[in-house]
């Protein structure tokens, strides 16, 4: 047990200690400095550019950019319906997989445009090779969008007062160029030479040794799983994600993809404070998103390690852990740590199945989505951060009699009202989704893979996943049907695209205000004492909104397993 | 009276097109596609053809140079081809037991049991793999048995067993088909794969290979 122990801190360190120059880099590609990368991607992205007609040199303001971004994104939308609902007839499907009913790939393309990955379909068979490739290309522009969002907040966030924040398809196709996709071929490589199949072949039929004929799914899996995990994207080539011993053969596979989807969103935090020049703010954010996270994913090591009580009572050998749902090479250390990862950081790649884990970890996985700010996906994770940030100012403003001050700009109703909103929105939608669904038993009832507490436990954690662009899920639960996939995906649309234009639009609200330079009677926001701040108004909005929900589902759940 | 408050609204609808159409002119419709739906589309077209198309093809081309170019691990035994990485249905008392599979090891899909902690029916199909268990290994103690013989695996595929689950079949193994405890035992450990760098991560013992190394042995 102690080597699974220390597989789990190896991870987390070094994610912390590569993602340190990562986050250098990003800032100097988001500031157009000189890097190493330069004469490889410079003359592509010129080419890019010059085919689409676009001038990657034009400013845009904080409405421009909105709008270039939910353009591109209808676009893909549109193209993403037409693949999967076709697929049936269209190249690239040797296992004859048919195409997607309407509402299914109503669903699937969403939750890829929006980079959740929510994934009603098992991928063995129901997607083709060319679908799994158009969803591979989602996965990158989807986390470039979400970077270029963060990007124009670090623009924004500049000492200076102007509406020109850069261009929409400059960031967005820099992110992918020069940040994901070297990135992914790392990561890629190291998965082929593992034994992750890359090919093109159909399914393979053996005889086991016992005489059972298998079939065996094949495909082009490693470039796959590397950007869904890079993009902290999450979704599967297979239907058990990365659990399948195909995607995740073995430990060190398990630590790369661990390390590949938690390095962007903290690289972000690191890049935020070399873009402004304020590595300490840079700090702050990183230590509150740390104790945040460890916060959630100590406890949930604990409980996964000491396993079912149910089945200790049974008296076999518990020392493996909780086991149900978990792969033998991988542990239920380093599964019940991923599991907080895979959820605070909005991937939704699961290397053990959420369903089985224990009752209270399963809280913790959902508290990890509730609160959506604790590293965070890719870009989406500071565009949630700064909401809190905002609040946080106002109130500690209001404490201490000044008026509200971040970086320099006067924080006013406007841009409140739009912080409200957004904190709000994430609650509605969670707790709305999942109360109609209970109020419909006669739909819904018949899905429910378990009983009792865990059925509820299993409809809030699919509206929660999806109001947190997350797209792991409590797997048992039936939901290729048109309830699930019509409701998750409209909760998925607002949950995507709300909270990326209200903190675009506050930052771009407080860029064009005057700056104000700093004085003694300004509010320190790089101090510790400010991180305890922002720390209390996110434990204050997540507890006081869900923990009524909790209750009747996990904490219930816990009580009758003792 | 409603004739002339219906003539006012006319009028107001009237003006408020005119000062649309004056707006519309000054920013015309298709400027706005102009300036986002169609290099947005033709931007989609490059991208997807550059991430899905070339990106592959590097990856492919990679994975050509990997010990199996990029068909999965392998081993043939007697002329039969087996995956290495995705576990076989052993249930047989001379062979090493597998874990429980909700897709009876069936790699055409994966996935698990998906079973609640709590779920009565579930600590009932446990409670009777114990009893299974027990009856085709009488010489173990329940206390022995790993909990993870007894429990359904994430993907249905899981290849592995812990070293200790493959010890608390030894005797079974030795007395089906009479060979020496001595024997066996050396077997497992040969086949007992260390931590990543001997210290991250469980040890793990590879059904499939142990049982063709054991089917090999006599």
């Amino acid at each position: 047990m102690n080597t699974e122990i220390f597989g789990i801190i190896a991870m987390f360190v070094l994610t912390a200690v590569f993602g340190l120059p990562l986050g250098k880099y990003i800032a100097k590609v988001y500031a157009g400095e000189k890097t190493a990368l330069d004469p490889v991607f410079n003359p592509i992205e010129k080419q890019f550019f010059k085919i689409s007609g676009i001038d990657q040199n034009a400013e845009m303001n904080w409405k421009q950019h909105m709008f270039s971004l939910i353009t591109i994104n209808m676009v893909w939308f549109i193209l993403g319906m037409f693949v999967l609902m076709n697929q049936g007839w269209l190249p690239l499907n040797p296992d004859g997989n048919p195409g997607q009913s309407a509402d299914l790939a109503f669903n699937t393309s969403i939750s890829f445009v929006v980079n959740c990955n929510l994934q009603h379909y098992s991928g063995e068979s129901g997607v083709s090779y060319l679908s799994q490739l158009f969803l591979m290309f989602l996965q990158f522009v989807t986390a470039g969008t979400g970077m270029a969002a963060a990007a124009v907040i670090f623009m924004a966030l500049r000492e200076r007062t102007t509406d020109q924040l850069g261009n929409f398809y400059n960031l967005m196709v820099k992110s992918c160029t020069r940040i994901l996709l070297p990135l992914s071929i790392v990561v890629a490589s190291v998965l082929a030479f593992s034994g992750t199949p890359m090919t093109f072949e159909g399914k393979d039929t053996i005889v086991n040794m016992q005489g059972d004929t298998v079939q065996v799914s094949r495909g082009p899996v490693a470039a796959f799983v590397a950007i869904k995990h890079l993009g902290t994207n999450g979704g599967g080539f297979y239907g058990a994600n990365s659990a399948h011993p195909l995607e995740n053969p073995n430990y060190l596979t398990n630590m790369t993809e661990m390390i590949a989807q938690m390095i962007i969103p903290m690289a972000m935090i690191f890049a935020f404070g070399f873009f402004l020049k304020r590595r300490k703010m840079g700090w702050m954010i990183f230590g509150v998103m740390t104790i945040g996270f460890l916060v959630l994913a100590i406890p949930t090591v604990i409980w996964e390690i000491n396993g079912n009580p149910a089945i200790g009572h049974m008296g076999v050998d518990m020392s493996a852990g909780a086991m149900e749902g978990k792969e033998t090479r991988l542990g239920s250390a380093a599964s019940g740590f991923w599991s907080i990862a895979t959820t605070v950081i909005s991937t939704g790649s699961v290397n053990s199945m959420h369903d089985s884990a224990m009752p209270l970890s399963g809280m913790m996985q959902l508290l990890s989505m509730m609160t959506n700010a604790f590293y965070g996906g890719v870009g989406a994770g500071i565009l949630n951060f700064f909401i809190f940030i905002i609040l946080a100012v106002f109130i500690s403003g209001l404490m201490v009699g000044r008026t509200p001050e971040f970086m320099g700009k006067k924080i006013e109703a406007r841009e409140m009202k739009i912080a409200m909103i957004v904190a709000l929105l994430h609650p509605f939608l969670i707790l709305v989704g999942t109360a109609l669904a209970a109020a419909f038993p006669s739909i819904t009832a018949a899905t429910l893979a378990n009983p009792g507490f865990h059925g509820f436990s299993e409809m809030l954690y699919e509206y929660t996943s999806s109001a947190a662009n997350n797209g792991s899920g409590f797997e048992g639960l039936g939901d290729n049907n048109p309830w699930w996939n019509i409701t998750t995906g409209f909760v998925l649309i607002l949950s995507r695209y709300l909270p990326i234009i209200g903190p675009v639009a506050i930052a771009g609200l407080l860029a064009s205000k005057k700056y104000i330079p700093e004085s003694a009677g300004t509010l320190k926001t790089d101090s510790a004492t400010f991180g305890v701040m922002v720390l209390a108004v996110i434990v204050i909005i997540t507890a006081l909104s869900f923990f009524p929900a909790l209750t009747l589902g996990p904490i219930a759940e816990y009580f009758t397993l003792r | 009276m409603s004739s002339v408050s219906g003539f006012s609204r006319l009028k107001r609808v009237t003006i408020k097109y005119k000062t649309w159409l004056v707006v519309s002119r000054r920013q015309p419709k298709n400027k706005a596609m102009k300036t986002n739906l169609f290099p947005a589309i033709k931007l989609t077209v490059v991208t997807l053809i550059f991430f899905s198309g070339v990106y592959t093809a590097i990856i492919w081309a990679v994975a050509q140079l990997a010990p199996n170019h990029g068909n999965g691990e392998v081993v043939v035994q007697h002329g039969k081809k087996y995956y290495t990485n995705l576990g076989q249905t052993f249930t047989e008392d001379k062979y090493f037991n597998s874990r429980s599979s909700a897709v009876d090891y069936n790699a055409a899909g994966s996935g698990g049991s998906n079973k609640g902690p709590s779920n009565p029916e579930y600590l009932q199909t446990v409670q009777a793999r114990i009893d299974t268990f027990l009856l085709h290994n009488p010489e173990v103690k329940k206390s022995d048995i790993p909990v993870e013989l007894v429990t359904a695996s994430g993907s249905g595929l899981d290849p592995d067993i812990s070293p200790k689950a493959a010890l608390v079949q030894l005797k079974r193994i030795a007395r089906t088909r009479n060979i020496s405890e001595k024997n066996v035992q050396a077997l497992i450990e040969a086949n007992t794969e260390a931590p990543l760098l001997g210290l991250l991560g469980p040890a793990k013992v590879n059904v499939l290979k142990l049982n063709i190394a054991l089917d090999q042995a006599k």
